[in-house]
């Protein structure tokens, strides 16, 4: 009895709270756009009953979903966000998995400093974080003042409102994301592996290369995924640092809601994020399963 | 074998310079005279001054401080209970959907997110605003709470509580006597956790507000969309300033609390 208040608390709050409204997203992505409050018209009415579903499967023309094809604005900018996760995905890896590996061999003091050092920005406000590279970033921001001083340049370099801003973003936002998993596999690493590879003729480098970054695979499989998805829906970075060239589809999606008012739409294009987004997520957790069956 | 080598000296200065740099900026800058935010016109604290008088701001912050402190609790009390049903309460019917309810919300896009609360809150209550940010906060916070909690309880030593029950506690007195005062940190943690996340939400709160339920964020982001702003920068800083002070003062005090379960352990084996 106990059990059972135990688990249907969670278990019913999340049904209300999670499952049903992505039902209510599909729901809405099948109606038709209408001038009207709420600004569409169901096609599934439950209260028609039998009939009602009849009708629905009837008159199914999935036009949102078509629409999505027919104007080319949509899958670009999926396509669009893919590409943009994906490299930031990248370059986040390069630069965090130096810094996770720093870590890894820091005295054994300094760790516990080293690790508060890069959970704290995660603590701080996301978009004040974001937000702190628009004066860097901007023409007469520091990042050009500082490099017209070095003589490098002779004009300020145009970086704001451009997707290389929006890949900076991207990176130094999900950089703990990245570190946290890569420090975690390279901490638990077997120091005397790497002596015998050594020993058995390797160069310092090589060791590195064929034991230490196969064993921290894990890690880095876990930190790609931690940045690769949030990174796809991402609408803050965009907005903030993209230009009015910079595509991506949480972008898109917010437009449609706030400014084009069209419900269906958006909620057709949430319903093909969402599509795209269930493969990574599947695998990502499936590592993360097998990663603790590997603890045990 | 570790060598902390000049080439991790580097990364690591470099690496902690590039995820630094940005917030100390921001936070000298706000201390700028000039309304200009990128030249400095020398010390002044007029942009601290300014924000204290703006109404709206105050009002904005008050709103998410409620919001926070409501949902963060809300989402500590179902996240601990979802813990305990991952850890503790074996195979039951449903179980895979539970656990993929759990975790699909760490991963989601805040948009989806966002747009799918709306929907649902939308027909159910007359009014968006306070109380459906609230419940939209407390669900997604609830699953990182649920994370966090469970990593405690699956290194938690079960005996204990068999031991408690054997000396004749019911189940909810061995939880409260046993269980709960070694998972407390976690626990707080936990809520420490939701509430920022609360505090730190733009997107799904805009998604679900309604009329006179503007939050910091949302305040924030109007005025970021103009450009940069000096008062922004203040504003900045004060939140940068707490939090560092709150992530401060809490490692310190669970670094205390554990030193003193270890000793405290120790004795109860020794006597």
């Amino acid at each position: 009895m106990r059990r059972l208040f135990l688990i249907s608390v969670p278990y019913v709050w999340l049904l209300a709270f999670f499952l049903i409204p992505f039902v209510i997203v599909l729901k809405i992505s099948l109606s038709d756009s209408a001038l009207a409050i709420p600004p569409y018209e169901p096609k599934l009415v439950l209260s028609e009953g039998w009939e009602g579903l009849k009708a629905f499967f009837g008159a199914l023309d999935m036009e949102n979903f078509v629409w999505l094809t027919e104007d080319d604005l949509y899958w670009k900018a999926y396509v669009s966000s893919l590409k943009i996760a994906f490299f930031s995905t990248l370059f986040a890896l390069l630069v965090g998995y130096p810094i996770a590996y720093g870590m890894a061999q820091a005295p054994d003091q300094w760790r516990a400093t080293l690790m508060m050092l890069v959970i704290l920005p995660f603590w701080t406000s996301f978009l004040i974080r974001v937000y702190a590279w628009m004066g860097i970033l901007s023409q007469e921001g520091l990042l050009n003042q500082l490099l017209m001083w070095l003589g490098l340049i002779n004009e300020p370099l145009i970086i704001l409102n451009t997707n290389l801003a929006v890949y900076i973003g991207i990176v130094y936002t999900y950089l703990p994301f990245m570190i946290l998993p890569i420090y975690s596999a390279l901490e638990k690493l077997d120091g005397s592996l790497l002596e015998a590879a050594e020993d058995l003729g390797c160069s310092r480098f090589m060791a590195f290369w064929l034991v230490t970054v196969p064993l921290s695979k894990n890690g880095i499989i876990a930190g790609c995924f931690l940045v690769f998805i949030p990174a796809i829906g991402e609408f803050v970075i965009p907005s903030l640092l993209g230009g009015s060239s910079t595509l991506m589809i949480g972008k898109v999606l917010w437009e449609e809601f706030f400014s084009n008012r069209d419900w269906p739409v958006a909620a057709a294009v949430a319903v093909v994020l969402l599509l795209i987004l269930v493969i990574p997520i599947i695998l990502f957790q499936r590592n993360e399963q097998k990663q603790r069956e590997a603890d045990k | 074998m570790r060598r902390f080598s000049w080439f991790n000296a580097t990364s690591l200065t470099l690496g902690f310079a590039f995820l630094y740099l940005p917030m100390i900026i921001l936070v000298f800058y706000s201390f700028n005279a000039s309304k200009l935010v990128t030249v400095w016109a020398g010390f002044s604290t007029k942009w601290y001054g300014e924000l204290l008088r703006n109404d709206q701001m105050l009002d904005a912050a008050w709103v998410t401080i409620k919001v926070a402190v409501l949902s963060s609790t809300l989402a500590t009390v179902l996240g601990t209970m979802a813990a305990l049903v991952m850890v503790r309460t074996g195979r039951f019917l449903g179980r895979t959907l539970f656990s993929g309810m759990i975790f699909a919300p760490l991963v989601m896009p805040e948009v989806i997110t966002g747009l799918s609360l709306f929907l649902l809150f939308k027909p159910v209550f007359s009014q968006l605003g306070v109380h459906t940010i609230v419940l939209a906060h407390a669900t997604f916070a609830m699953c990182y709470v649920s994370v966090v909690v469970s990593s405690r309880l699956v290194a938690f030593d079960q005996s204990l509580e068999e031991a408690a029950r054997d000396l004749g506690c019911t189940p909810l007195e061995s939880f409260r006597l046993v269980t709960l005062p070694i998972i407390a940190p976690a626990v707080i943690s936990g809520w420490l956790l939701a509430f920022t996340l609360s505090l730190d939400d733009l997107v799904i709160a805009s998604f679900t507000t309604g009329p006179g339920a503007t939050t910091l964020p949302m305040k924030i982001w109007s005025a970021v969309r103009l450009g940069v702003s000096p008062e922004i920068n203040a504003l900045s800083t004060i939140m940068i300033g707490i939090v560092t002070v709150g992530v401060i003062i809490a490692s310190i005090s669970t670094k205390r609390a554990a030193l003193r379960q270890q000793r405290e352990e120790r004795e109860a084996v020794a006597s």
